[in-house]
Protein backbone atom coordinates (compact mmCIF):
# COMPACT_ATOMS: atom_id res chain seq x y z
CA UNK A 1 0.00 0.00 0.00
CA UNK A 2 1.23 3.22 -1.34
CA UNK A 3 1.62 6.27 1.21
CA UNK A 4 -0.45 9.60 0.55
CA UNK A 5 3.17 10.95 0.43
CA UNK A 6 4.07 8.69 -2.37
CA UNK A 7 1.48 8.72 -4.05
CA UNK A 8 1.05 12.77 -4.06
CA UNK A 9 5.32 13.16 -5.78
CA UNK A 10 3.60 10.28 -7.96
CA UNK A 11 0.40 13.04 -9.08
CA UNK A 12 3.63 15.54 -9.21
CA UNK A 13 5.66 13.30 -11.73
CA UNK A 14 3.19 12.26 -13.46
CA UNK A 15 1.95 15.33 -14.56
CA UNK A 16 5.74 17.31 -15.49
CA UNK A 17 6.15 13.89 -17.44
CA UNK A 18 3.03 14.74 -19.07
CA UNK A 19 4.09 18.41 -19.79
CA UNK A 20 7.49 17.30 -21.25
CA UNK A 21 6.61 18.78 -24.43
CA UNK A 22 5.27 21.64 -23.73
CA UNK A 23 7.63 22.71 -21.40
CA UNK A 24 10.40 22.20 -23.62
CA UNK A 25 8.51 23.98 -26.38
CA UNK A 26 8.16 26.96 -23.99
CA UNK A 27 11.97 26.36 -23.20
CA UNK A 28 13.12 26.19 -26.58
CA UNK A 29 11.54 29.95 -27.17
CA UNK A 30 14.15 31.47 -24.83
CA UNK A 31 16.68 29.06 -23.33
CA UNK A 32 17.57 25.91 -24.50
CA UNK A 33 14.29 23.59 -25.25
CA UNK A 34 15.33 21.21 -22.53
CA UNK A 35 13.38 21.96 -19.56
CA UNK A 36 10.99 19.64 -20.40
CA UNK A 37 13.00 16.61 -20.97
CA UNK A 38 15.37 17.27 -17.70
CA UNK A 39 11.91 17.51 -15.37
CA UNK A 40 10.73 14.45 -16.91
CA UNK A 41 14.08 12.31 -16.58
CA UNK A 42 14.34 13.46 -12.92
CA UNK A 43 10.58 12.54 -12.05
CA UNK A 44 10.88 9.28 -14.07
CA UNK A 45 13.74 8.38 -11.56
CA UNK A 46 12.04 9.99 -8.85
CA UNK A 47 9.09 7.49 -9.39
CA UNK A 48 11.42 4.35 -9.94
CA UNK A 49 13.59 4.73 -6.69
CA UNK A 50 11.05 6.44 -4.10
CA UNK A 51 10.09 3.36 -1.58
CA UNK A 52 6.13 3.22 -2.54
CA UNK A 53 5.69 2.41 1.37
CA UNK A 54 7.34 5.37 3.27
CA UNK A 55 5.40 7.20 5.70
CA UNK A 56 8.18 10.05 6.38
CA UNK A 57 6.98 12.67 4.81
CA UNK A 58 10.44 14.22 5.09
CA UNK A 59 12.24 11.50 3.87
CA UNK A 60 10.33 10.88 1.19
CA UNK A 61 10.96 14.74 -0.02
CA UNK A 62 14.88 14.74 0.70
CA UNK A 63 14.98 11.66 -1.58
CA UNK A 64 12.75 13.50 -4.18
CA UNK A 65 15.84 16.36 -3.81
CA UNK A 66 18.52 14.29 -4.01
CA UNK A 67 17.55 12.28 -7.10
CA UNK A 68 16.30 15.39 -8.47
CA UNK A 69 19.98 16.86 -7.79
CA UNK A 70 22.09 13.32 -9.58
CA UNK A 71 19.49 12.96 -12.63
CA UNK A 72 18.10 16.35 -13.84
CA UNK A 73 21.46 18.46 -14.28
CA UNK A 74 20.88 22.22 -16.42
CA UNK A 75 19.94 24.82 -13.58
CA UNK A 76 16.31 23.06 -13.10
CA UNK A 77 18.55 20.00 -11.21
CA UNK A 78 19.72 22.22 -8.47
CA UNK A 79 17.02 24.39 -7.82
CA UNK A 80 14.27 21.94 -7.58
CA UNK A 81 16.69 19.28 -5.76
CA UNK A 82 17.38 22.11 -3.33
CA UNK A 83 13.71 23.35 -3.49
CA UNK A 84 12.55 19.64 -2.08
CA UNK A 85 15.57 19.33 0.07
CA UNK A 86 14.37 22.65 1.96
CA UNK A 87 10.72 21.43 2.21
CA UNK A 88 12.53 18.27 3.54
CA UNK A 89 14.03 20.13 6.35
CA UNK A 90 10.69 22.46 7.13
CA UNK A 91 8.90 19.14 7.41
CA UNK A 92 10.85 16.80 9.71
CA UNK A 93 9.32 14.62 12.24
CA UNK A 94 5.80 15.01 11.16
CA UNK A 95 3.60 12.94 9.88
CA UNK A 96 0.66 15.03 8.00
CA UNK A 97 0.84 18.42 6.64
CA UNK A 98 -0.88 21.31 8.12
CA UNK A 99 -1.64 24.16 6.36
CA UNK A 100 0.91 26.14 8.65
CA UNK A 101 3.63 23.72 7.57
CA UNK A 102 2.45 23.65 4.12
CA UNK A 103 3.82 27.88 4.20
CA UNK A 104 7.09 26.69 6.45
CA UNK A 105 7.52 24.65 3.85
CA UNK A 106 6.82 27.25 1.00
CA UNK A 107 9.19 29.48 2.72
CA UNK A 108 12.30 27.14 2.86
CA UNK A 109 11.93 26.35 -0.54
CA UNK A 110 12.03 30.00 -1.59
CA UNK A 111 14.85 30.48 0.86
CA UNK A 112 16.85 28.13 -0.76
CA UNK A 113 15.99 28.61 -4.66
CA UNK A 114 17.00 32.09 -3.65
CA UNK A 115 20.41 31.52 -1.89
CA UNK A 116 21.42 28.30 -4.62
CA UNK A 117 19.96 30.95 -7.71
CA UNK A 118 21.12 33.75 -6.83
CA UNK A 119 17.42 35.32 -8.06
CA UNK A 120 14.75 37.39 -6.55
CA UNK A 121 11.33 37.85 -7.80
CA UNK A 122 10.66 39.76 -11.02
CA UNK A 123 13.54 38.40 -12.91
CA UNK A 124 11.73 35.72 -14.65
CA UNK A 125 12.37 33.11 -12.46
CA UNK A 126 10.38 30.12 -10.55
CA UNK A 127 9.98 32.85 -7.87
CA UNK A 128 7.51 34.46 -9.67
CA UNK A 129 4.89 31.64 -9.78
CA UNK A 130 6.36 30.27 -6.00
CA UNK A 131 6.54 33.75 -4.26
CA UNK A 132 3.48 34.99 -4.69
CA UNK A 133 1.68 31.53 -4.22
CA UNK A 134 3.25 31.71 -0.76
CA UNK A 135 1.75 34.57 0.02
CA UNK A 136 -1.80 33.39 -1.02
CA UNK A 137 -1.42 30.75 0.74
CA UNK A 138 -0.29 32.60 4.17
CA UNK A 139 -3.27 35.26 3.28
CA UNK A 140 -5.70 32.49 3.39
CA UNK A 141 -4.21 31.01 6.15
CA UNK A 142 -4.52 34.22 8.41
CA UNK A 143 -8.18 34.41 7.00
CA UNK A 144 -9.23 31.01 8.48
CA UNK A 145 -9.80 29.69 5.25
CA UNK A 146 -10.30 26.08 4.45
CA UNK A 147 -7.65 23.94 2.88
CA UNK A 148 -9.68 23.64 -0.26
CA UNK A 149 -9.53 27.44 -0.84
CA UNK A 150 -6.22 28.25 0.54
CA UNK A 151 -4.97 26.23 -2.01
CA UNK A 152 -6.91 27.28 -5.07
CA UNK A 153 -5.53 30.69 -4.39
CA UNK A 154 -2.48 29.68 -3.93
CA UNK A 155 -2.93 28.09 -7.30
CA UNK A 156 -4.40 31.07 -9.00
CA UNK A 157 -1.55 33.39 -7.38
CA UNK A 158 1.20 30.89 -9.06
CA UNK A 159 -1.05 31.08 -12.47
CA UNK A 160 -1.09 35.06 -12.79
CA UNK A 161 2.95 35.38 -11.69
CA UNK A 162 3.62 32.22 -14.63
CA UNK A 163 1.06 35.08 -16.56
CA UNK A 164 3.21 37.94 -15.09
CA UNK A 165 6.30 36.51 -16.75
CA UNK A 166 5.10 37.09 -19.93
CA UNK A 167 5.08 40.74 -19.14
CA UNK A 168 9.23 41.25 -17.79
CA UNK A 169 12.51 40.52 -19.74
CA UNK A 170 14.58 37.71 -18.31
CA UNK A 171 17.80 38.74 -15.84
CA UNK A 172 18.55 35.24 -14.79
CA UNK A 173 19.30 32.28 -16.62
CA UNK A 174 19.99 31.37 -20.35
CA UNK A 175 16.91 33.17 -21.47
CA UNK A 176 18.48 36.79 -20.19
CA UNK A 177 20.64 36.49 -23.31
CA UNK A 178 17.51 37.73 -24.96
CA UNK A 179 17.24 40.94 -23.05
CA UNK A 180 13.92 42.52 -24.27
CA UNK A 181 13.34 39.61 -26.61
CA UNK A 182 12.21 37.39 -23.76
CA UNK A 183 9.68 39.62 -23.10
CA UNK A 184 6.00 38.17 -24.36
CA UNK A 185 6.99 34.58 -23.26
CA UNK A 186 6.24 32.77 -20.32
CA UNK A 187 9.34 31.41 -18.18
CA UNK A 188 9.06 27.95 -18.73
CA UNK A 189 10.46 27.18 -14.60
CA UNK A 190 7.36 29.22 -13.27
CA UNK A 191 5.32 27.08 -15.32
CA UNK A 192 6.77 23.50 -13.84
CA UNK A 193 6.14 25.12 -10.55
CA UNK A 194 2.81 25.97 -11.26
CA UNK A 195 2.32 22.43 -12.58
CA UNK A 196 3.31 21.02 -9.41
CA UNK A 197 1.40 23.58 -7.26
CA UNK A 198 -1.59 22.46 -9.55
CA UNK A 199 -1.23 18.62 -8.92
CA UNK A 200 -0.44 19.26 -5.40
CA UNK A 201 -4.27 20.81 -5.18
CA UNK A 202 -5.72 18.31 -7.35
CA UNK A 203 -4.16 15.89 -5.25
CA UNK A 204 -5.99 17.26 -2.23
CA UNK A 205 -9.11 17.52 -3.84
CA UNK A 206 -9.62 13.47 -5.39
CA UNK A 207 -7.73 12.08 -2.53
CA UNK A 208 -7.78 13.77 1.02
CA UNK A 209 -10.53 16.13 1.21
CA UNK B 1 15.76 13.93 -37.73
CA UNK B 2 18.21 12.22 -39.49
CA UNK B 3 21.48 11.04 -37.49
CA UNK B 4 23.38 8.18 -37.20
CA UNK B 5 22.73 7.01 -33.77
CA UNK B 6 21.30 3.87 -32.23
CA UNK B 7 18.83 5.04 -29.39
CA UNK B 8 18.72 8.76 -28.74
CA UNK B 9 18.56 8.41 -25.33
CA UNK B 10 21.99 6.30 -25.30
CA UNK B 11 23.82 8.68 -26.99
CA UNK B 12 26.24 10.07 -23.95
CA UNK B 13 26.73 6.70 -22.69
CA UNK B 14 27.66 5.27 -26.31
CA UNK B 15 29.69 8.35 -26.85
CA UNK B 16 31.47 7.78 -23.77
CA UNK B 17 32.66 4.58 -24.51
CA UNK B 18 33.05 4.89 -27.56
CA UNK B 19 35.90 7.45 -26.73
CA UNK B 20 37.29 4.89 -24.57
CA UNK B 21 37.64 2.50 -27.15
CA UNK B 22 39.38 4.74 -29.58
CA UNK B 23 41.95 6.29 -26.83
CA UNK B 24 42.80 3.79 -24.20
CA UNK B 25 46.36 5.26 -24.06
CA UNK B 26 45.03 8.40 -23.11
CA UNK B 27 41.69 8.15 -20.91
CA UNK B 28 39.44 5.96 -18.99
CA UNK B 29 35.96 5.93 -17.37
CA UNK B 30 35.56 6.15 -13.81
CA UNK B 31 33.21 3.44 -12.48
CA UNK B 32 29.66 4.15 -12.79
CA UNK B 33 30.40 8.05 -13.67
CA UNK B 34 30.30 9.88 -16.89
CA UNK B 35 33.52 11.17 -16.02
CA UNK B 36 36.30 10.81 -18.60
CA UNK B 37 40.56 10.64 -16.61
CA UNK B 38 43.53 10.73 -17.83
CA UNK B 39 44.64 7.01 -18.29
CA UNK B 40 47.62 6.78 -15.75
CA UNK B 41 45.09 8.32 -13.07
CA UNK B 42 45.83 11.18 -10.51
CA UNK B 43 49.24 12.83 -11.79
CA UNK B 44 50.49 14.41 -8.12
CA UNK B 45 50.07 18.35 -9.68
CA UNK B 46 47.41 20.47 -9.64
CA UNK B 47 44.11 18.21 -11.28
CA UNK B 48 42.30 20.58 -14.42
CA UNK B 49 38.58 19.16 -14.24
CA UNK B 50 36.21 20.74 -16.91
CA UNK B 51 33.37 19.64 -18.05
CA UNK B 52 29.14 20.75 -19.38
CA UNK B 53 26.37 19.29 -21.55
CA UNK B 54 27.54 17.03 -24.45
CA UNK B 55 27.09 17.40 -27.56
CA UNK B 56 30.40 19.89 -27.35
CA UNK B 57 32.84 17.48 -29.11
CA UNK B 58 35.75 17.05 -28.61
CA UNK B 59 35.12 19.65 -25.90
CA UNK B 60 35.45 18.57 -22.96
CA UNK B 61 36.39 14.34 -22.99
CA UNK B 62 38.74 15.03 -26.27
CA UNK B 63 41.13 17.71 -24.04
CA UNK B 64 41.82 14.91 -21.41
CA UNK B 65 45.81 13.98 -21.50
CA UNK B 66 49.40 15.52 -20.66
CA UNK B 67 49.06 19.15 -20.59
CA UNK B 68 45.40 19.85 -20.64
CA UNK B 69 42.86 18.46 -18.62
CA UNK B 70 43.16 15.69 -15.93
CA UNK B 71 39.52 15.28 -16.20
CA UNK B 72 35.94 15.86 -17.99
CA UNK B 73 32.62 15.52 -16.95
CA UNK B 74 29.85 14.64 -19.27
CA UNK B 75 26.25 16.02 -18.88
CA UNK B 76 23.25 14.64 -21.10
CA UNK B 77 23.30 16.79 -23.74
CA UNK B 78 23.26 20.76 -23.68
CA UNK B 79 22.80 20.07 -20.06
CA UNK B 80 25.10 20.83 -17.25
CA UNK B 81 26.72 17.42 -15.19
CA UNK B 82 24.99 16.63 -11.86
CA UNK B 83 26.70 17.87 -8.85
CA UNK B 84 28.05 14.04 -7.97
CA UNK B 85 29.43 13.40 -11.76
CA UNK B 86 31.53 16.20 -10.78
CA UNK B 87 32.79 15.77 -6.98
CA UNK B 88 33.75 11.93 -8.73
CA UNK B 89 35.63 13.65 -11.19
CA UNK B 90 37.27 15.71 -8.80
CA UNK B 91 37.89 12.42 -6.34
CA UNK B 92 39.10 10.81 -9.67
CA UNK B 93 42.12 13.44 -10.59
CA UNK B 94 42.91 15.30 -6.85
CA UNK B 95 46.78 14.45 -6.44
CA UNK B 96 46.46 16.26 -2.86
CA UNK B 97 47.79 19.79 -4.78
CA UNK B 98 44.52 20.85 -5.33
CA UNK B 99 41.90 20.63 -8.59
CA UNK B 100 41.05 24.29 -10.72
CA UNK B 101 37.62 24.02 -12.19
CA UNK B 102 36.65 25.50 -15.24
CA UNK B 103 33.25 26.09 -15.46
CA UNK B 104 31.63 27.53 -18.69
CA UNK B 105 29.33 30.44 -17.51
CA UNK B 106 25.76 28.83 -17.75
CA UNK B 107 23.73 29.18 -14.51
CA UNK B 108 23.41 25.56 -14.74
CA UNK B 109 27.04 24.72 -15.10
CA UNK B 110 28.24 27.47 -12.46
CA UNK B 111 25.40 25.86 -10.34
CA UNK B 112 26.26 22.23 -10.26
CA UNK B 113 29.96 22.70 -10.04
CA UNK B 114 29.71 25.31 -6.98
CA UNK B 115 27.48 22.32 -5.14
CA UNK B 116 30.13 19.87 -6.17
CA UNK B 117 33.50 22.21 -5.00
CA UNK B 118 31.26 22.34 -2.33
CA UNK B 119 31.10 18.67 -1.39
CA UNK B 120 34.83 18.18 -2.22
CA UNK B 121 36.18 20.91 0.29
CA UNK B 122 33.88 19.29 3.04
CA UNK B 123 35.67 16.47 2.51
CA UNK B 124 39.07 18.69 2.65
CA UNK B 125 40.14 18.74 -1.05
CA UNK B 126 41.23 21.75 -2.08
CA UNK B 127 38.91 23.17 -5.13
CA UNK B 128 39.01 26.67 -6.84
CA UNK B 129 37.03 27.68 -9.93
CA UNK B 130 37.22 30.14 -13.00
CA UNK B 131 34.37 30.80 -15.01
CA UNK B 132 35.11 30.97 -18.89
CA UNK B 133 32.85 34.09 -20.43
CA UNK B 134 34.20 35.03 -23.99
CA UNK B 135 31.18 35.62 -25.86
CA UNK B 136 30.79 38.93 -27.32
CA UNK B 137 27.50 38.84 -28.94
CA UNK B 138 26.17 38.59 -24.84
CA UNK B 139 26.08 41.84 -23.33
CA UNK B 140 27.94 41.54 -19.88
CA UNK B 141 26.10 43.43 -17.27
CA UNK B 142 24.26 43.25 -14.10
CA UNK B 143 20.92 43.07 -16.05
CA UNK B 144 22.15 39.73 -17.63
CA UNK B 145 23.70 36.21 -16.27
CA UNK B 146 26.81 37.57 -18.17
CA UNK B 147 28.66 36.52 -21.40
CA UNK B 148 28.45 32.98 -22.27
CA UNK B 149 31.82 30.75 -21.86
CA UNK B 150 32.27 28.90 -25.64
CA UNK B 151 35.17 28.12 -27.77
CA UNK B 152 37.61 30.20 -25.78
CA UNK B 153 37.69 27.64 -23.34
CA UNK B 154 40.31 25.61 -24.98
CA UNK B 155 42.83 28.02 -24.73
CA UNK B 156 41.94 28.21 -20.73
CA UNK B 157 42.45 24.17 -20.87
CA UNK B 158 45.90 24.57 -22.94
CA UNK B 159 47.42 26.92 -21.12
CA UNK B 160 46.38 26.74 -17.70
CA UNK B 161 46.94 22.82 -17.97
CA UNK B 162 50.43 23.84 -19.05
CA UNK B 163 51.08 25.55 -16.12
CA UNK B 164 49.74 22.89 -14.32
CA UNK B 165 52.06 20.31 -15.52
CA UNK B 166 55.39 22.47 -15.41
CA UNK B 167 54.67 22.10 -11.79
CA UNK B 168 53.10 25.05 -10.84
CA UNK B 169 50.61 25.09 -7.66
CA UNK B 170 46.72 25.85 -7.44
CA UNK B 171 46.75 29.97 -7.05
CA UNK B 172 49.16 29.86 -10.02
CA UNK B 173 47.19 27.88 -12.11
CA UNK B 174 44.27 29.67 -11.47
CA UNK B 175 46.16 33.28 -12.19
CA UNK B 176 46.89 32.30 -15.52
CA UNK B 177 43.38 30.56 -16.19
CA UNK B 178 41.82 34.04 -14.78
CA UNK B 179 44.53 35.79 -17.44
CA UNK B 180 43.32 33.68 -20.35
CA UNK B 181 39.48 34.47 -19.76
CA UNK B 182 40.81 38.58 -19.39
CA UNK B 183 42.27 38.34 -22.83
CA UNK B 184 40.02 35.71 -24.77
CA UNK B 185 36.36 36.98 -27.00
CA UNK B 186 35.06 35.11 -29.19
CA UNK B 187 32.09 35.33 -31.29
CA UNK B 188 29.86 33.17 -33.67
CA UNK B 189 27.64 32.31 -36.19
CA UNK B 190 25.04 29.95 -37.59
CA UNK B 191 23.78 29.39 -40.88
CA UNK B 192 21.65 26.23 -40.08
CA UNK B 193 20.57 24.85 -36.71
CA UNK B 194 21.42 21.99 -34.58
CA UNK B 195 19.13 19.01 -33.68
CA UNK B 196 19.41 17.80 -29.84
CA UNK B 197 18.64 13.48 -30.15
CA UNK B 198 15.95 13.54 -27.65
CA UNK B 199 14.01 16.33 -28.94
CA UNK B 200 14.13 15.17 -32.54
CA UNK B 201 13.47 18.51 -33.88
CA UNK B 202 15.95 21.49 -34.82
CA UNK B 203 16.40 23.73 -31.70
CA UNK B 204 15.41 27.00 -33.94
CA UNK B 205 14.62 27.60 -37.53
CA UNK B 206 16.74 30.06 -40.00
CA UNK B 207 15.20 30.93 -43.17
CA UNK B 208 16.76 29.69 -46.67
CA UNK B 209 18.83 32.63 -46.85
CA UNK B 210 19.04 33.69 -43.29
CA UNK B 211 22.07 33.32 -40.73
CA UNK B 212 21.90 34.26 -37.12
CA UNK B 213 25.15 36.29 -36.42
CA UNK B 214 26.11 35.73 -32.04
CA UNK B 215 24.16 32.48 -32.02
CA UNK B 216 25.25 30.56 -28.72
CA UNK B 217 26.67 26.77 -29.06
CA UNK B 218 23.33 25.44 -27.81
CA UNK B 219 21.41 27.33 -29.86
CA UNK B 220 20.76 30.26 -28.19
CA UNK B 221 19.78 33.81 -30.10
CA UNK B 222 22.77 35.79 -30.98
CA UNK B 223 22.45 39.54 -31.76
CA UNK B 224 20.40 39.63 -34.93
CA UNK B 225 19.57 37.56 -37.83
CA UNK B 226 19.91 38.94 -41.70
CA UNK B 227 20.82 37.63 -45.24
CA UNK B 228 23.81 35.14 -45.83
CA UNK B 229 26.57 36.99 -46.75
CA UNK B 230 29.95 35.67 -48.08
CA UNK B 231 32.01 34.55 -45.61
CA UNK B 232 34.53 37.67 -45.80
CA UNK B 233 32.25 39.96 -45.18
CA UNK B 234 30.67 38.17 -42.48
CA UNK B 235 34.29 37.16 -40.82
CA UNK B 236 34.42 40.76 -40.90
CA UNK B 237 31.04 41.77 -38.74
CA UNK B 238 32.51 39.22 -35.97
CA UNK B 239 35.71 40.80 -36.31
CA UNK B 240 34.67 44.08 -35.39
CA UNK B 241 32.31 42.88 -32.24
CA UNK B 242 35.70 41.32 -31.10
CA UNK B 243 37.52 44.06 -31.62
CA UNK B 244 34.86 46.96 -29.89
CA UNK B 245 35.81 44.91 -26.58
CA UNK B 246 38.82 47.33 -26.75
CA UNK B 247 41.85 44.68 -25.68
CA UNK B 248 43.54 44.06 -29.06
CA UNK B 249 45.65 46.90 -30.51
CA UNK B 250 48.13 47.77 -33.06
CA UNK B 251 51.35 45.80 -32.14
CA UNK B 252 50.09 43.44 -30.16
CA UNK B 253 50.12 39.51 -30.47
CA UNK B 254 47.51 36.76 -30.77
CA UNK B 255 46.40 33.67 -31.24
CA UNK B 256 43.28 32.78 -33.29
CA UNK B 257 40.68 30.51 -33.39
CA UNK B 258 38.79 29.66 -36.37
CA UNK B 259 36.33 26.66 -34.68
CA UNK B 260 33.63 25.03 -36.57
CA UNK B 261 30.18 23.85 -34.94
CA UNK B 262 29.91 20.37 -36.20
CA UNK B 263 28.38 20.76 -39.66
CA UNK B 264 30.93 23.29 -41.11
CA UNK B 265 32.91 21.69 -44.17
CA UNK B 266 36.66 21.83 -42.81
CA UNK B 267 37.35 24.10 -46.18
CA UNK B 268 34.92 26.92 -45.19
CA UNK B 269 36.48 27.65 -41.87
CA UNK B 270 39.97 28.22 -43.62
CA UNK B 271 38.43 30.54 -45.84
CA UNK B 272 37.46 32.45 -42.80
CA UNK B 273 40.46 32.32 -41.22
CA UNK B 274 42.17 33.65 -44.73
CA UNK B 275 39.90 36.85 -43.51
CA UNK B 276 40.93 36.93 -40.03
CA UNK B 277 44.53 37.07 -41.31
CA UNK B 278 44.00 39.65 -43.65
CA UNK B 279 42.28 41.46 -41.34
CA UNK B 280 44.92 41.54 -38.34
CA UNK B 281 47.45 42.11 -40.95
CA UNK B 282 45.69 45.15 -41.76
CA UNK B 283 46.24 45.94 -38.36
CA UNK B 284 49.42 45.42 -37.45
CA UNK B 285 48.53 42.39 -34.90
CA UNK B 286 50.51 39.55 -35.06
CA UNK B 287 49.19 36.12 -35.35
CA UNK B 288 51.58 33.63 -33.04
CA UNK B 289 49.42 30.70 -33.13
CA UNK B 290 46.69 29.91 -35.16
CA UNK B 291 44.12 27.05 -35.02
CA UNK B 292 41.54 25.94 -37.24
CA UNK B 293 39.14 22.86 -36.95
CA UNK B 294 35.97 21.98 -34.62
CA UNK B 295 36.76 22.43 -31.21
CA UNK B 296 33.79 23.35 -29.57
CA UNK B 297 31.10 21.82 -31.11
CA UNK B 298 27.06 22.53 -31.22
CA UNK B 299 26.26 19.08 -32.65
CA UNK B 300 25.33 19.28 -35.98
CA UNK B 301 25.00 23.00 -35.98
CA UNK B 302 26.41 24.93 -38.90
CA UNK B 303 28.69 28.26 -38.59
CA UNK B 304 31.88 28.95 -37.08
CA UNK B 305 33.06 31.35 -34.17
CA UNK B 306 36.46 33.83 -34.34
CA UNK B 307 38.03 34.01 -30.61
CA UNK B 308 41.23 35.99 -30.52
CA UNK B 309 43.55 35.67 -27.44
CA UNK B 310 45.84 38.19 -26.69
CA UNK B 311 49.43 37.11 -25.66
CA UNK B 312 51.97 37.79 -23.02
CA UNK B 313 55.10 36.58 -22.78
CA UNK B 314 53.77 33.93 -19.81
CA UNK B 315 50.59 33.21 -22.33
CA UNK B 316 52.71 32.50 -25.47
CA UNK B 317 55.25 29.80 -23.09
CA UNK B 318 52.22 27.73 -21.93
CA UNK B 319 50.40 27.76 -24.78
CA UNK B 320 53.44 26.43 -27.08
CA UNK B 321 54.14 24.23 -24.54
CA UNK B 322 53.75 20.54 -25.39
CA UNK B 323 49.95 18.76 -25.36
CA UNK B 324 49.28 15.12 -25.69
CA UNK B 325 45.22 14.54 -26.03
CA UNK B 326 42.72 12.52 -27.88
CA UNK B 327 41.53 16.04 -29.99
CA UNK B 328 45.09 18.33 -29.48
CA UNK B 329 48.64 17.07 -30.19
CA UNK B 330 51.50 19.48 -29.78
CA UNK B 331 55.14 18.58 -29.91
Amino acid sequence: MATKIYQCMQKIGEDIIANKDFLTDLDAAIGDADHGINMARGFTEVLQQLPQEEEDISAVLKKTGMVLLSKVGGASGPLYGTAYMKAAGAIAGKKEITLEDAKNMMEAVIGGIKMRGKAERGEKTMLDAIEPAMEALTKGLEAGESIEDCLGHMCEAAKEGVEFTKTIRATKGRASYLGDRSIGHQDPGATSSLITLEAIRTFYLENIK
Amino acid sequence: MKKMINKPDDVVEEMLQGIVAAHPEYVKRVDGCDVIVRAGGSQGKVALVSGGGSGHEPAHGGYVGKGMLDAAVAGAMFTSPTPDQVYEAIKACDGGKGVLLVIKNYTGDVMNFEMAADMASDEGIQVEKVVVNDDVAVENSTWTTGRRGIAGTIFVHKIAGACAEEGGDLQAVKAVAEKVIANVRTMGMAIAPCTVPAAGKPSFELGDNEVEIGMGIHGEPGTHREEIRTVSETTDTLLEKIFAEDIYHEGDEVAVMVNGLGGTPLQELYLANLRVSQVLAEKNIKVAKTLVGNYMTSIDMAGYSVSLLKLDDELKKYLAAPADTPAFVQA
